[in-house]
């Protein structure tokens, strides 16, 4: 419980110290950036390209488009931006991890299984996000279920599940095969079958190598959200409002910023929930830690 | 009846003969311990008892029906030189899991866990988790634990060996009097002269390359209420006695033959 206390007032010491590190490179480096030879060695630091700090926040409570009939504050919009991109990157994590967990059962179960897809599950994440998406989104184009027909979102779900799969199947293939021969032996001595083996010994057992697993992989699911809303141009997430800002708002990229700390959150709220996870499971952490 | 039989019982692993025409008949009951060097096949014969090794040939029966067959009816438990403890259960959990494996009701494991840990006097850390337990304690608890399911048979591979010598007396007494409360036969492996001597009706003494028995020695178990002046009931009295040593002697002999051959 101390260690967790720990980790929150950690985390927000980090948060001050990069504030005051931005502030601090505004104040003491020149505006205009360093140039050696032509080459740009440092970022400029004047109010265009990098914005105070306060003014960023100021921004949140700033309309979204100024003189509108009814003005929706950049806080608002960021917050629901990034609402939505968080439902999408958790969605694509809840996939991602059934997909991972069953692929891994499978590879437990029949070591064919694991010569045969484990190459395959390593290849298949060098192939680029961005090659990625536009197939995930043509394909999805074409396919109606049951009536139901493909909305972008969903193509930006299952790329995020796609990121999140791969630690997710690796790590729970570890934890499976972790237990010693010796535990293994006395399942069988006692006439356990592959089932009971599962239930009352690979899986508790690998709630140690599937809490890191799982982190790594929300972080992969919200940065594939992210980075597929963009390159699918899928609307209403923060993807989509970072880069509209980024071009509405030449000469104040504070409004960027803006979006872009929405994003930061976001990261540390998904964060937070697999915190959640590793709480509820901590009964099994166990030997490891 | 008899608890184990084995006749004929050749264990190889490719060139490795590690088991080689063994015949061996445990009574109910009775305590037998294997001795000999390393890698003699000890743990091997222990193995194939257990079902967890198939001998290449020979019959082994526990309990009067195949080794396979005991298996899958829990007629034995085993116990190794890891306590092997599930640091995720509580030690009465730990203690209940065969007969959870086996699906017994809740409450039927429960008053059973209860009553195999007031048999290894640890009553009192039934809530505990295994890290929080001594070494002595941990393998008590996965003594509690291989006979849960009341097996014939209790199969163990130097459970006492990572304990001190202290601990370990105190260990070889506690296991006398479980035993003989729980009637279970012990096939018991260890490298303690000692030990074998102290607890055991017989001792088996083993050779390697390929793995035989060379020779077996009656052991100075004491027998309850039978006390004698050669055989006291005590542990402490039958550590003292002349029987004893003249018992070790005669193991120690026997491992020399079986060392020259
Ligand atoms: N799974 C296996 N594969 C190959 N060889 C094995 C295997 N298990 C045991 N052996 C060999 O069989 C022989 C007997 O081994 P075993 O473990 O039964 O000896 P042991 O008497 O228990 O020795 P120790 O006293 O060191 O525990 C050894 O030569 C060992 O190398
Ligand atoms: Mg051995």
């Amino acid at each position: 419980m101390r260690s967790r206390a720990r980790t929150v007032l950690t985390t927000a010491a980090a948060f001050v110290l990069l504030v005051a590190a931005w502030e601090l490179a505004k104040l003491v480096l020149p505006a205009a950036g360093v140039t050696v030879g032509g080459v740009r060695l440092l970022p400029r630091t004047d109010d265009a390209a990098m914005p105070h700090v306060w003014t960023v926040l100021a921004k949140l409570g700033a309309p979204e488009v100024a003189g509108a009939a009814d003005p929706r504050s950049i806080g608002v919009a960021v917050a629901s931006g990034a609402l939505f991109t968080l439902g999408l990157a958790l969605g694509g994590l809840v996939l991602g991890g059934i997909g991972g967990v069953l692929l891994a059962l499978l590879m437990q179960r029949f070591a064919l299984a694991e010569r045969a897809v484990l190459p395959y599950v390593i290849a298949s994440q060098t192939v680029p996000l961005i090659a990625i998406a536009p197939l995930v989104a043509g394909w999805g184009g074409k396919i109606a279920i049951a009536g139901w027909a493909w909305q972008p979102w969903a193509s930006v779900m299952v790329i995020a599940s796609y990121l999140a799969f791969f630690p997710i199947s690796v790590g729970m293939l570890r934890g499976l095969s972790s237990p010693p021969k010796a535990d293994v032996e006395l399942f069988h001595s006692m006439a356990s079958g592959w089932w009971t083996t599962l239930l009352r010994l690979r899986l508790p057992a690998s709630v140690p190598h599937l809490v890191p697993a799982v982190r790594l992989a929300a972080a992969a699911a919200v940065v594939g959200a992210i980075v597929a809303e963009i390159s699918t141009g899928t609307r209403g997430g923060i993807g989509r409002l970072i880069i509209e800002y980024a071009q509405s708002a030449t000469g104040d990229p504070s409004q960027m910023y803006a979006a872009i700390l929405g994003a930061a959150v976001l990261g540390l709220v998904a964060a937070g929930a697999v915190g959640l996870l590793d709480l509820g499971l901590r009964r099994y952490r166990g030997t490891v830690s | 009846m008899t608890a184990v039989s084995l006749s004929g019982v050749d264990k190889s692993f490719g060139e490795v003969r590690a088991l080689d025409g063994i015949e061996l008949t445990l009574g109910d009951g009775e305590f037998v311990s294997l001795i000999g060097p390393s890698g003699c096949g000890k743990s091997t014969l222990l193995r194939v008892v257990a079902d967890l090794e198939q001998p290449t040939a020979g019959t082994v029966e526990v309990a009067g029906k195949s080794a396979h067959r005991a298996r899958l009816d829990q007629e034995y438990g085993i116990a190794f030189q890891q306590s092997g403890l599930l640091e995720w259960r509580t030690v009465a959990e730990n203690v209940e899991l065969p007969l959870q494996v086996h699906g017994m009701a809740r409450a039927e494991r429960r008053a059973r866990a209860a009553e195999l840990l007031e048999l290894v006097g640890l009553a009192d850390f039934a809530g505990s988790r295994p890290s929080q337990l001594s070494g002595g304690m941990q393998q008590r608890v996965a003594i509690a634990r291989a006979l849960a399911p009341s097996p014939r048979l209790l199969l163990m591979d130097e459970p006492f060996g990572a304990l001190d010598e202290m601990t370990r007396e105190r260990m070889q007494a506690e296991l006398l009097r479980i035993a003989g409360e729980s009637g279970a036969a012990v096939l018991f492996v260890t490298h303690s002269i000692p030990e074998a001597v102290v607890l055991s009706d017989r001792v088996v003494v083993m050779s390697p390359r390929p793995g035989r028995i060379t020779e077996i020695v009656d052991g100075r178990r004491p027998r309850p209420g039978e006390a004698t002046d050669l055989a006291p009931d005590d542990v402490e009295d039958v550590r003292e006695s002349g029987a004893f040593f003249s018992a070790i002697t005669a193991v120690r002999e026997a491992l020399r033959k079986g060392d020259a051959v």
